[in-house]
């Protein structure tokens, strides 16, 4: 076992400092389904991520990935243990927090500088300051010419920049990312990781990016945790340090980059492994 | 031997990509102008073989009538009036009962549909009666309203109001339900309000469904206002079958059924209009052009 390389330090997941950004404290979530049955959807979890630190959660489908995510949001709360937000325990969605989505969750109803003026307009900024940030935003994520369009005249990349220019108006200090680029093609990709990493750089966020694309892990974090298969509990944390600005094109080819994901997958793969066997059983 | 130089071929390419598509457009065109044709011929055959089955009495014009009796009497309604008064007031008191109980029925199936979709108990309790009440035949209503308000306008907008008011609740109902999770999730977060999810969410994302049933409910509330005319009025259309009706006038009843058509056709052409104005962010379906 390798577990301790130069870049890829294990860490082991220690009970949280209180100045963390995000702190999941031993958070067990469980919920009775539909039929009644009780779910363990993640068990004695703990996590911290710190102020302006990018950290990657992988593993197996199913494994609570996205759970994690809405305990930090207060959508769901947890059955023991709890979870911090700034050093505050999650009472309501926080102001602080800005969320991409998976699937398209942009409005299509509203064209896209409308749909970038959402988050100040909720918030009640007044309308002219709203549209002059919206339009400053769309132009960082180079849309400039498609301030007018709706959202079905543009391209899958072009609206996760939307999407993206959407949530970061908000300045949130936490962002939650729910595997936002996995429908995206790999050209689109690559351009959406540095386009990220590009904002975020100006921002200097806690982010909590869940993924099941390991490089993509890699390449983005200061820090992967790795699940295993459901019910979800962390299995490792490693602490990546490649330097930083990244270039995603380019690092994918870093033989130090391959040699840590090498390490991570060896880690993640029995978990991988026991959730498609357990899925085969129970048909999901 | 000549050498075609590069430009050449390009200006060559140029002028039959020019030819290809005005080739391409003169098809469309002349598909075009065949529909056209063939719907006119449609119309002109069956016209005229209603009016020669008429005139050599292979139909009897008496219960049948005719094209020609048609227009007739509808010529002589403009010109003379009907027994009950001018037909421009008959038209103008049955889509004034329409139109009022086409409002009140699809505003109160709007808000009933965006509260009872947003609120998981009401929808709940209500559920059950929503289904007795929309099972019992609402035509069957018009007698009720007729003998509680009286032969006047009141119950034949009560009538068209019932007859709209289900169709619109359980389309705004269901475009609620159907409303994305994500996009209310993203709203949440983004900062919205439950007032404003309602606002800017809710209500566009349930707009298709409610605007779909605009279009069949605005029929139901002809029908219930013509209905109710048919069942007790002092003036209308629906008043104006039953006289034709009772007289054994049979080109009476096509010419008011035709004139009905004809209102009915107006005001869905309206309607679209309005729809493709309030959902004009949604793209275009491949099937809409060269209608």
């Amino acid at each position: 076992m390798q577990s301790q390389t130069m870049a890829a330090e294990k860490l082991s997941p220690a009970a949280p400092p209180t100045d963390a950004a995000i702190a999941i404290d031993d958070v067990t979530l469980r919920f009775v389904t539909p039929d009644g049955h009780m779910m363990t959807a993640i068990r004695d979890f703990t996590m911290t991520v710190a102020r302006g630190e990018f950290a990657c959660v992988v593993g197996p489908t199913g494994c609570g990935k996205s759970t994690t995510l809405n305990l930090v949001t207060g959508l769901l709360r947890p059955t023991t243990g709890n979870v911090r937000v700034m050093g505050n325990p999650v009472t309501d969605i926080s102001r602080d927090i800005g969320f991409v989505f998976q699937a398209d969750a942009l409005f299509p109803w509203r064209s896209v500088i409308d749909n970038v003026a959402a988050g100040p307009l909720f918030r009640g900024t007044p309308k002219a300051q709203a549209y002059d940030k919206a339009r400053d935003w769309i132009g960082r994520v180079g849309l400039s010419r498609f301030e007018k369009h709706y959202p079905h005249q543009l391209s899958g990349g072009m609206r996760k920049r939307v999407a993206l220019a959407q949530t970061f108006i908000n300045q949130p200090k936490i962002l939650l990312m729910d595997e936002p680029f996995s429908a995206l093609d790999m050209q689109t990709r690559t351009a959406m990781q540095d386009e990220l990493l590009g904002l975020w750089s100006g921002l200097k966020s806690s982010v909590v990016f869940v993924t099941h694309d390991l490089e993509e892990a890699v390449a983005l974090a200061d820090k992967v945790y790795v699940l295993t298969a459901g019910p979800g509990t962390v299995k490792s944390v490693y602490r990546i340090d490649l330097p930083r600005p990244r270039v995603m094109a380019d690092i994918r080819y870093d033989p130090k980059f391959i040699e840590i994901a090498k390490v991570i997958w060896n880690d993640l793969r029995e978990e991988v492994q026991l959730g498609q066997s357990r899925g085969l059983q129970t048909g999901h | 031997m000549t050498a075609i130089s590069p430009t050449d071929q390009a200006a060559a390419r140029a002028t039959s990509i020019v030819a290809a598509e005005a080739q391409a457009k003169a098809r469309l065109r002349k598909r075009h102008a065949l529909v056209i044709g063939l719907r006119l011929a449609i119309l002109v055959v069956f016209l005229g073989l209603w009016e020669l089955c008429a005139d050599y009495n292979i139909i009897d014009p008496f219960f049948f009538s005719s094209p020609s009796g048609i227009w007739e009497q509808i010529w002589s309604w403009v010109t003379e009036g009907t027994s009950q008064g001018p037909l421009w007031l008959q038209i103008y008191v049955t889509l004034e009962e329409t139109f009022l109980g086409f409002a009140i029925g699809a505003v109160g199936g709007i808000v009933a549909g965006i509260i009872l979709g947003r609120n998981k108990l009401l929808a709940d309790v209500f559920s059950i009666y929503i289904k007795i009440a929309n099972s019992v035949p609402r035509v069957v209503l018009g007698s009720v309203f007729i003998i509680a308000l009286g032969l006047g306008m009141a119950s034949k907008v009560a009538l068209a109001v019932v007859m709209v008011f289900f169709v619109v609740f359980a389309n705004a109902f269901q475009g609620v339900r159907e409303a994305d999770r994500a996009m209310i999730a993203n709203a949440q977060i983004l900062g919205a309000s439950p007032m404003q999810i309602t606002t800017s969410v809710i209500i566009p994302s349930a707009m298709s469904w409610i605007l779909a049933s605009l279009h069949v409910s605005f029929g139901f509330a002809l029908v219930g206002a013509v209905v109710g005319e048919f069942l007790g009025a002092k003036q209308g259309m629906g008043l104006l079958i039953s006289t034709a009706q009772g007289a054994f006038n049979a080109n009476g009843v096509f010419a008011a059924m035709i004139i009905l058509a004809v209102m009915a056709l107006v005001v869905e052409f309206l309607i679209t209009r309005f729809e493709n104005y309030v959902v004009k962010w949604r793209p275009a379906p491949f099937n809409e052009q060269g209608t």
